[in-house]
């Protein structure tokens, strides 16, 4: 079992910058996700753990060994690709015994090993047949069967789901997070999905540009986003953001006033999810304009608008609500986040995160 | 039928034609011995009365079967340095990120615009001093300079064509990138490279020029033939003819699927 520190992580392509000094700490039998847009650095910081690309400089370390500079193989790493990368002239079973076979291990421990696993991810049936002849997705079960054959205690996944459908990918989600917490293996799961990526890890770190934006439970990172962007990449639909004039410490929102944190004055942006907007009475609320309605079963989205900004709000969806309609909203003071206009960088965090915290518990 | 479809239809029996008629010339007059060879207008089928006995005359000649071995030796050859010498240029032209990879590409294909006939006499001077005058060792090794372009430009064609995860996946699971060619790329390339060998075998079993120039006793069929058949009645050099073809569309014919692949006109 092995932890993993990435110490001061940097890479150029040139005057490209694809990472900016990325600092992470992964805690052994951690599965954490690395979330972000396409382009943001998450498959290079991958690569560069796994040895397939040099970093230009930092370290990583893997239970406390500095692997910088060693290659892939001497990494006691394994990997499943996006594209799973199962060898095509090899035989189900010599592509999941293939870690084992190279690692010399003894040919009854391979057997052993390799039956393990693939009863783990069920393609016993298929351990004779050619990749050739399987369906993606039992394709993308011999590639995870082949990493966790060797038994590893790092395990490095790049976007595995991206190539199945959404039914079969909701599928394999629930099953690799069973299979994986079992394993105890310390996983690293790059993802552009959040839902995957809330659903699987334990913690999330979001990066965008290059840059760590944000490390923490899904919990934390959905209801208290440390930047904007944070806020409208997780969760869907995305948090609202509501550019907002603070007078003498209290921020106007329509008719509601409410309390400014500390030291802020000119401009502030107020961040809340659309379900934490609650329909209320006009003395009690900001008046909301509804321009599309949206039925999506468990509930009705909503998207109009408030001070002339774009706003979207979930509804329950037993109270239909015509398009045109003015309502009346209310933000749930506990789960609403401050942001500095100019660098999108939440404000006073440490206290919204107390007061969530608080919110939690009842 | 249309007629964008007439016109790939007669495109294809012209270029057919185009190809076959020479072959089929020359096998009738192999072994339709000295009448059809003299006959005009040529019977459109083979003569009833088959017979071999020009072939046999042809294979009776003197030196023919050692020439034939000669040229077997030299194709070999050829095709052996070309596999060991061509595959990990092909490798490295695929994988490896260099300055003036592109140029360097266009170069390899720029030594085949070379005149060979220009090299001819440093050529012989140099093979005299070098001892390879004369050898079917010398005219292999002057084979794969022409047939070398070819490989290393189709290997690459075929590493490229193999994903790069497939050899990052195997570093991954514990192989060196020496281990992991073995392992996992060279099994995915090796038909490719099959036919990569086949065709500079036939490319060195076709050559002509070369193998005249570097040869005096030890020459290669065509070699010899070129020298012999000369002075030989027509309906024996049209049977040398079409021994020297056979070969040459038999291999192909077995590789033309891979040639096509390698390409890129009908990829996997």
């Amino acid at each position: 079992m092995a932890n993993i520190v990435i110490d001061n992580i940097t890479k150029s392509f040139g005057s490209f910058i694809a990472l900016a000094r990325v600092d992470l700490n992964i805690a052994d039998g951690e599965f954490l996700a690395l979330l972000g847009p396409s382009g943001c650095g998450k498959t290079t910081l991958l690569r560069i753990i796994a040895g397939l690309e040099t970093q230009s400089s930092g370290q990583v370390k893997i239970g406390g060994r500095d692997v910088s500079v060693l290659p892939p193989r001497k990494r006691g790493l394994a990997m499943v690709f996006q594209n799973y990368a199962v060898f095509p002239h090899m035989t189900v079973r010599q592509n999941v015994g293939f870690g084992l076979r190279m690692a010399g291990a003894d040919a009854a421990r391979i057997e052993r090993q390799v039956a393990r696993a693939a009863a783990l991810l069920h393609i016993q049936p298929n351990l004779d047949r050619y990749p050739a002849q399987l369906s993606g997705g039992q394709r993308q079960r011999v590639a995870v069967a082949r990493a966790l054959a060797i038994e590893p205690t790092v395990l490095l996944m790049d976007e595995p789901l991206s190539n199945l459908d959404a039914l079969l990918r909701l599928e394999m989600r629930a099953e690799l997070k069973s299979v994986l917490r079992e394993a105890g293996t310390t996983t690293i799961y790059v993802t552009h999905d959040q839902t995957e990526a809330m659903g699987l890890a334990d913690r999330i770190a979001v990066l965008h540009a290059g840059r760590i934006q944000q490390i923490g439970t899904p919990t934390e990172v959905y209801a208290f986003p440390a930047t904007t962007f944070v806020g409208g990449f997780v969760g869907s639909p995305p948090m609202n953001f509501l550019t907002l004039p603070v007078e003498n410490g209290s921020v106007r929102l329509g008719a509601l006033t409410l309390k400014s944190p500390t030291g802020c004055e000119g401009q502030i942006v107020l961040g809340v999810r659309p379900e934490d907007l609650e329909p209320t009475v006009a003395a009690e609320g900001f008046s909301f304009t509804v321009r599309v309605t949206e039925p999506l079963g468990p509930h009705i989205m909503l998207t109009g608008e408030s001070v002339g900004q774009p706003v979207r709000v979930v509804v329950p969806p037993d109270r239909p609500v015509p398009v045109g309609a003015t309502m009346h909203l209310r933000p749930r003071y506990d789960r609403v986040v401050w942001m500095d206009p100019a660098s999108g960088a939440a404000i006073g965090r440490e206290e919204t995160r107390q007061l969530g915290l608080g919110a939690a518990g009842n | 039928m249309t007629l964008r479809r007439a016109v790939f239809i007669t495109g294809i029996v012209v270029l057919c034609a185009w190809t076959l008629v020479p072959i089929y010339l020359i096998a009738l007059g192999a072994i339709g011995g000295r009448t059809v060879v003299n006959s005009w207008p040529k019977p459109f089928l083979p003569p009833a009365d088959l017979s071999f006995a020009t072939m046999r005359e042809f294979f009776d000649i003197t030196g023919v079967w050692t020439s034939a071995l000669y040229s077997v030796e030299a194709a070999v050859l050829c095709m052996a340095f070309s596999i060991v010498l061509g595959v990990p240029g092909g490798y490295a032209l695929a994988r490896f990120v260099f300055p003036g990879a592109t140029t360097y590409r266009l170069l390899i294909l720029l030594t085949r615009a070379f005149p060979v006939a220009i090299l001819a006499l440093p050529l012989t001077v140099g093979f005299i001093r070098l001892g390879l005058y004369d050898t079917p060792f010398g005219v292999g090794l002057m084979h794969t300079t022409l047939a070398l372009p070819f490989a290393v430009l189709i290997s690459a064609s075929l590493f490229q064509a193999i994903p790069r995860e497939l050899e990052e996946a195997a570093w991954v699971f514990g192989c060196s990138p020496v281990r992991a060619f073995w392992r996992v790329m060279l099994p995915l390339a090796l038909p490719g490279i099959a036919a990569v060998a086949i065709f500079a075998f036939v490319i060195s079993w076709n050559e002509v020029f070369a193998a005249s120039v570097l040869t005096v006793r030890h020459k290669t069929l065509t070699a010899y033939l070129l020298s012999v058949l000369s002075e030989s009645p027509l309906h024996v050099q049209f049977a040398g003819g079409f021994v020297l073809i056979v070969p040459s569309v038999l291999f192909i014919f077995l590789v033309r699927k891979r040639l096509f692949s390698v390409w890129g006109i009908a990829n996997r």
